[in-house]
């Protein structure tokens, strides 16, 4: 029964993992672009929560529906005014300048709110948990993994039912042709990243509420979002989904074995899926 | 007015030169046909008028307004469309999918929608959720062309409509051009086949080394002439 409950909650942490995937997926399966600031956007993201709840007094979930719409504008006009120019055949400019900027937000941070580390206050939610036939499971870990679907599949309808979508993946094909329909690819681009900070906004939520957090954990997010992105397959939503329940699960039984060996046994569970399956468990078709 | 002119129109891939003055008009209703053999500049032609190479603004005029330096999505939405050569579809998106986004920049109502094309190539209906890389080149082309008109453009540039397609094939897809001049799209065909071009065509100019070297109605044009402008020397 032991063995059910660390399953269960490595398939609930891996729910947090995807959430800090699904951005990095999202801009990377549209753009090519990797964006090495996701994990400290997601910090700056989480400091925004934090500000919102402290000075107006709301819930973190209200405050996230606040933040969400000016991370997007954050996005957009990072997209538009940074990281269109350096987009192109070469992959190294987006490489480095989204690296300058991680080294950036994380300074601007804690220049802002200093070293030390802080928690959003979610007052009873954080220690709520229901039975859940054998196990008992956090109401948070919970509704972070319900979170996670939920916004893929809200991605998802986005790509796949919408005009949007269509422009998204069109461009994504190629952009030339797609602006001889009429679409603007930088707009697109500048869009995508706007909704990415949408999810980064989301991701931050559960992050700052779920542990603690300070201007400096950006970077080691970002790896865990990789090794997501990269195990389901680059481009690739539920394959997102799924990387981060592996190595949430990775984590867990780690941890169960050797609470020493937590975040070693993610990391070993990635190179394996690597070894096995090189393009990830469900690569693109076309790439 | 011409609905579409090019005045002294030049045209740069870095320090190569790929074309030099050209003046073109197409008038409202018209079919023309632009000839030449590979490397004549048809095609720099074909992506100056759409846009994708931008040029000073009054070298590419549309009804009389300046458009040279504008975006190919802003020349979409002016009513401008293109069928690239090679077709370039978008492999992600299915065939319908693929029509669907040609209507991204739609110029207010007019006679194409799905159904118009899917009448005109009954075809694509049954194949609409097929990934748009999956159809035999033909029917690409076919795709290529439905979601050019789907903007329902004023102007349709056709670039090299034959390539790589069976003479039978080539023979249907042209089939549609009277169908899509009627539906109100005048057309700028770029075509290696000189006598599609001219079965088809009000008017032909022929294209050397990104000049015009030869003007002039189907009729009038002599073989001899098209040859000489075609090759550089008499036949």
């Amino acid at each position: 029964m032991i063995w059910m409950d660390t399953i269960v909650q490595g398939v609930l942490l891996g729910g947090l993992y995807a959430l800090f995937a699904a951005g990095l997926s999202l801009v990377f399966g549209i753009m090519r672009l990797v964006n090495l600031a996701h994990g400290d956007l997601i910090v700056l993201a989480a400091y925004l929560l934090l500000v919102i709840v402290s000075m107006l007094g709301l819930h973190p979930f209200v405050a996230a529906l606040v933040a969400m719409p000016v991370m997007f504008g954050v996005g957009y006009g990072l997209q538009k005014f940074v990281l269109n120019r350096v987009l192109g055949p070469d992959i190294l400019p987006p490489l480095l300048v989204t690296f300058g900027l991680s080294v950036v937000i994380q300074n601007v941070l804690q220049e802002g709110f200093s070293a030390d580390s802080r928690r959003i206050p979610a007052g009873s939610l954080e220690t709520a948990s229901l039975p859940l036939g054998p196990v008992t499971v956090g109401l948070m870990p919970l509704l972070t993994l319900v979170s996670a679907i939920g916004v893929i599949l809200a991605l998802q309808w986005l790509f796949y039912r919408t005009s949007l979508g269509r422009a998204f993946r069109a461009t994504s094909d190629d952009p030339v042709t797609a602006s001889l329909m009429g679409i603007k690819p930088q707009r697109v681009f500048a869009q995508a990243t706007g909704i990415a900070m949408v999810v980064v906004t989301i991701a931050a939520l559960y992050l700052g509420t779920r542990s603690n957090f300070d201007p400096t954990i950006g970077p080691a997010r970002l790896i865990y979002a990789f090794e997501a992105v990269i195990i389901g397959g680059l481009g690739s939503l539920w394959g997102t989904l799924a990387g981060g329940i592996i190595i949430g699960v990775a984590q867990t039984l780690g941890a169960a074995v050797n609470p020493e060996w937590q975040i070693l046994a993610g990391h070993l569970a990635f190179l394996l899926v690597l070894l096995v399956r090189p393009r990830g468990l469900f690569p693109r078709a076309t790439d | 007015m011409a609905l579409v002119e090019t005045r002294g129109l030049t045209a740069h891939y870095g320090d190569f030169q790929a074309l030099f003055g050209v003046d073109l008009a197409l008038e409202e209703g018209e079919c023309v046909a632009i000839i030449g053999a590979n490397g004549a500049g048809k095609s720099s032609l074909l992506r100056s008028l759409s846009g994708v190479l931008r040029q000073k603004p009054d070298m590419i005029m549309f009804e009389g307004q300046p458009i040279g330096a504008l975006e190919a999505d802003d020349i979409v939405a002016l009513g401008i469309s293109m069928v690239p050569e090679g077709r370039r579809l978008f492999p992600s998106l299915s065939v319908e999918e693929n029509l669907r986004i040609g209507a991204y920049r739609r110029r207010g109502t007019g006679a194409w929608d799905l159904d118009a094309v899917y009448a005109m190539f009954p075809m694509l209906k049954e194949r609409r959720t097929a990934p748009g890389n999956a159809l035999s080149g033909g029917q690409q082309q076919m795709v290529a062309i439905g979601r050019a008109l789907m903007s329902n453009p004023r102007v349709l540039l056709c670039d090299e409509l034959s390539l790589g397609l069976a003479p039978v094939i080539i023979r249907d897809i042209y089939a549609a051009l009277p169908r899509i001049r009627e539906a109100g799209s005048s057309v700028i065909i770029v075509e290696q086949d000189i006598g599609q071009a001219l079965k088809v065509a009000d008017r032909v100019y022929c294209m050397m080394e990104g000049k015009v070297t030869l003007e002039g109605t189907p009729a009038e044009l002599t073989r001899e002439a098209i040859h000489k402008a075609y090759f550089g020397v008499a036949a």
